[in-house]
């Protein structure tokens, strides 16, 4: 159902079946001593079954957090959701008891995460870690759950499933742990796999092991699968759609192909200018100048604008338009494409 | 590892190769990651109130020992009157008489001396031991390390009280002020050897050591300049806690008949001399101990505040 | 694992030799003579104390006594204290009453000092938290001395709740001492417990384990204090070792008659072959349970292989 991987244009308008995640307009800050962090601030998008939706950015732009938000593991205090809605099947998760919640975890929507060896627990067996969801979710026997495990051990290809069910964590390489997080994140058959960095901390080979297996599990169930990276090369990959996120926002979205060829705003397009690119030889890579914004004090309008080389401030700025006052909203530029800037016009070169 | 040690451990590195490529004379590494640390520490402590309570009751302890007469509100220790034999505590005497008449206040004020002498000098000895066996065996290694290691899991399995009890029995070393501390540290240096042995080594395999000795630094400047200012932080909070339980444990010894012997005026006597008499006078027990117990804490107090402000890890 | 016990095991017989000998030399170096003064005010014929010195081996070398001692104690015998009585015999008489003292210890320590930990660990910062760890930097300052006294006058003598001394009400006369003798660890315990469970709450397969859905319980109880109370119970078990040889305050104060009054009373009365025998015995029991809890990690923490 989904468009083969490294197909022409296709716009996100295109893609068959409802949504069945949509982030509605969500809002998530962390109260801490020294103040007040704005870390998600009004991000919304929709999540079709069989797509897969890249979400790109830097440490800090809010993407992990608000992963976490949809998953109801943020830890509050410090962090609070102070608005918006996050439907699943239906349902606005954030206005569920947590009993409801809990139960969505895992058959609903599952997670993956960056380190695997620190993500899972050292002192219990892989078996046992996996048939965990078995006997949580689906009241088990413990042997029953174990049998499972050795199942989906075998169906993320992990070799020897059966001898190497009763082994730790410790005993396994990085790339098998991240099968073994896998496996276990999609023992319930999930609707919405999110995957929180999943190949960062392994090799270039591996990584991609990681990255097909991720696909042909998707291709064979059919889940939706939220992929949060900051690898431009992962994305251009496996992803069907992108949404890039600057300081709790989302900037820009449209399919991988559009906005990787011709940004629309002008953070991604210096994204893409700061990594080497295998048909640009010999060009200069170009790093964003200046640093990532502070959550605790967003710089007013746009919130890229004190990095921004197309900025326009005051005078020079169309009425309503001052990028150090008037906050762009996200806004269909061209068909199948939104951005935040005002000016998205003119860095499409439309 | 955080990030931080991260960085000062590249730092490190390439000012270790500055320094020698370039001559430069001694802007030493270890200085400039040690400043950071102490005044990170620094402006950690002031904030806790733990330290500041800690700080005041081991002041208020310190002038006590020095200025006895000070606190004692002019009543000699030794100025006695049987007459007023296990009296009560008054507006006049706070901490009552004890058994031969003399003012209480003015003998527990006058305990807190050789309290203090003893607390510092043992845990001068078992640094010095403890510093000493510790970095020699952690730096050398092999041999060198396996015999003195033995030999302080020897002295590691008898209990300090124990050990001490036996030596000063022993009466070879007598019983006096010196006599009590060294029995103290010969058997209380363990800790402290563990503490900078494994610290050495732990350093000792650092990429900024490998990278020093790769300049050609000496095994002495090794030691001095690169190791050895490493160990101090938890060296000396262990040190701060330490003289508390050091006192603590002279008291005990000297409870047990073992320590202290009159004329000598000590907390560990008083407490032993009230115990006959906990029911009718308790107040002879009760001030020493009161006052035994706030020195011990005002010790473990500051050591507390000085882990946490040491140790990064454990800021929350 | 096999392996590594063995070359532990092997690895205390020096510690073993060492402990006992240092104590064996400190204690032969007492000075007066303990043949005179078992004597009395009449002194003893010349052929008995002669007899009695060339039984307790006194005129040899200290290390010809040593070997002598150790040779005898490989066969199962301690000797025997100046007036004839089997030193086994005492030791039989006093270690129950030891045992009993640091069981009772150890559970005050294990129940209080965990439970008290992990309540302040998961609220963090809250009232309970702060109040543990404020009354443990408070029970951790009280010198036993003080805190035995302290009880045993406000508990026993005031409120008259707990026998003031002895062992004749069964276990319960070891209610008091043993609190006593357990307060320092357990306020340790508490902290310990404290300190771990708030690190492993922060930890990424505590964030998993909520994200595979889990009850709260679930994962508070298998994926947070599982793996919290793994230095805690080693300290715990470290910990028998040392309050048996610790209790020589708790035992004089309480009046209770174990191995550490008896090491003190045996001090005092120059009772040297008493006293190296128990005090080895002691210094077994410490080694043991280190080493116990050696191979208690390795269970417990997967991670741990000794091989």
């Amino acid at each position: 159902m989904t468009r083969p991987e490294l197909s022409e244009h296709a716009s996100p308008a295109a893609l068959p079946g409802t949504p069945v995640l949509e982030v509605d307009d969500l809002h998530v800050e962390f109260r801490t001593r020294s103040g007040v962090v704005n870390a998600v601030n009004g991000v919304s998008y929709s999540l079709a079954a069989g797509e897969t939706l890249a979400i790109l950015g830097e440490s800090g732009s809010g993407k992990s957090v608000s992963a976490q938000a949809i998953m109801g593991i943020l830890d509050t205090p410090p962090a609070v959701i102070t608005g918006g809605g996050i439907w699943f099947e239906g349902r606005d998760l954030l206005q569920q008891p947590a009993e409801e919640q809990r139960k969505v975890r895992g058959p609903g929507i599952s997670m993956i995460f960056q380190d695997a060896l620190s993500s899972l627990n050292p002192v219990y067996s892989v078996g046992y870690q996996i048939g965990e969801m078995f006997r949580a979710h689906r009241g088990m026997s413990k042997k029953d759950a174990k049998a499972r495990a050795v199942e989906l051990m075998d169906r993320v290809r992990i070799p020897a499933a059966k001898s190497r069910v009763n082994d730790y964590p410790h005993q396994f390489s990085g790339g098998m742990r991240q099968r073994v997080m896998i496996a276990m994140a999609i023992a319930l058959d999930p609707r919405v796999l999110i995957a929180d960095e999943p190949t960062t901390a392994l090799d270039v080979t591996v990584q991609a092991q990681v990255m097909d297996l991720l696909k042909e599990l998707q291709r064979d169930t059919g889940m939706g699968l939220i992929l949060i990276t900051h690898d431009l090369g992962v994305v251009n990959e496996v992803a069907d759609n992108v949404a890039v996120m600057y300081a709790g926002r989302i900037v820009e979205r449209g399919t991988v192909d559009d906005v990787f060829s011709d940004p629309a705003h002008p953070y991604t397009d210096g994204l893409m200018g700061s990594v080497p690119q295998v048909e640009a030889k010999g060009g200069r890579l170009q790093p964003i100048v200046g640093q990532p914004p502070n959550l605790a004090a967003i710089p007013s309008g746009c919130p890229f604008h004190p990095r921004c080389a197309r900025r326009r401030l005051g005078a020079a700025a169309a009425p309503g338009k001052d990028c150090a006052a008037d906050v762009p909203p996200l806004r269909l530029v061209v068909p199948g494409r939104e951005a935040a800037c005002h000016y998205s016009e003119e860095v499409l070169g439309v | 590892m955080t990030d931080q040690q991260q960085a000062d451990l590249r730092h490190d590195e390439v000012e270790a190769g500055t320094q020698t490529v370039l001559a430069a004379p001694s802007i030493d590494v270890t200085n400039a990651r040690q400043n950071s640390l102490w005044s990170d520490a620094w402006d950690s402590l002031r904030r806790n109130p733990l330290f500041w309570i800690g700080a005041v009751l081991g002041l208020v302890f310190v002038l006590m020992a020095l200025i006895p007469q000070v606190f004692a509100r002019g009543a000699d220790p030794r100025a006695c009157n049987l007459a007023n034999s296990n009296q009560k505590p008054s507006a006049e005497h706070w901490f009552g008489f004890d058994q031969q008449g003399c003012d209480y206040l003015a003998n527990v004020v006058y305990g807190a001396r050789n309290s203090l002498i003893i607390g510092l000098l043992a845990v001068l000895v078992v640094l010095v031991l403890g510093v000493l066996v510790g970095a020699v065996s952690g730096f050398y290694g092999g041999m060198i390390d396996s015999v003195l290691s033995r030999i302080t899991d020897i002295f590691y399995a008898l209990p300090l009280i124990l050990g001490a009890l036996v030596v000063l029995r022993s009466g070879t070393i007598g019983r006096g002020v010196v006599a009590v501390a060294i029995a103290l540290a010969a058997f209380g240096w363990m800790t402290a050897m563990r503490l900078v042995r494994s610290q050495v080594i732990a350093v000792k395999s650092s990429d900024y050591v490998a990278a020093a000795r790769a300049m050609g630094a000496s095994n002495r400047r090794i030691l001095l300049r690169h190791i050895l200012p490493n160990a101090v932080a938890p060296v000396l909070v262990y040190t701060t806690i330490t003289i508390g339980v050091l006192i603590a444990a002279e008291a005990t010894l000297t409870f047990l008949g073992v320590g202290l012997q009159r004329p000598a005026i000590s907390w560990g006597l008083q407490i032993e001399n009230g115990q006959s008499l906990l029911r009718t006078a308790p107040h002879l027990v009760l001030f020493p101990s009161l006052i035994l117990t706030t020195t011990v804490m005002a010790f473990i107090m500051m050591g507390d505040a000085l882990r946490d402000a040491l140790d990064p890890r454990q800021r929350a | 694992m096999g392996r590594y016990i063995a070359r532990r095991l092997l690895l205390t017989i020096p510690v073993l030799i060492g402990a006992s000998f240092l104590i064996f030399a400190m204690v032969y170096a007492l000075p007066g003579d303990p043949i005179r003064a078992l004597g009395g005010d009449r002194p003893l014929a010349p052929a008995v104390v002669a007899q009695l010195r060339d039984q307790f081996n006194l005129d040899d070398p200290l290390l010809i006594q040593y070997v002598k001692y150790v040779g005898d104690l490989l066969q199962g015998d301690f000797g025997t204290d100046f007036r004839g009585r089997e030193v086994l015999d005492t030791i039989e008489q006093r270690l129950p009453v030891t045992v009993k003292l640091t069981v009772v210890a150890i559970v005050f320590e294990a129940v209080i000092g965990i439970i008290a930990g992990v309540l302040a660990g998961i609220r963090r910062n809250g009232f309970l938290d702060n109040l543990v760890l404020v009354s443990s930097t408070i029970v951790v300052s009280v010198p036993i001395l003080v805190l035995a006294f302290v009880s045993q006058f406000v508990l026993g003598v005031k409120f008259g709740w707990f026998p003031i001394a002895g062992i004749n009400d069964g276990w319960y006369s070891f209610l008091l001492p043993g609190l006593v003798l357990a307060a320092g660890s357990l306020a340790y315990v508490a902290r310990l417990t404290r300190t771990s469970v708030a690190e492993n709450l922060r930890a990424d397969y505590v964030r998993t384990a909520r994200a595979k859905g889990l009850r709260n319980r679930d994962v508070v109880i298998r994926h947070t204090l599982r793996n919290s109370l793994i230095p805690v119970v080693t300290f715990i078990g470290a910990d028998i070792g040392t309050l048996m040889g610790g209790a020589i305050v708790t035992e004089t104060v309480f009046n209770l008659p174990g191995i550490g009054r008896a090491i003190f009373d045996s001090v005092q009365a120059q009772e040297g072959a008493v006293v190296v025998g128990i005090v080895t015995l002691m210094v077994f029991f410490f080694i043991f349970f280190n080493l116990v809890v050696d191979v208690l990690y390795a269970v417990l923490d997967p991670r741990i292989r000794y091989d």
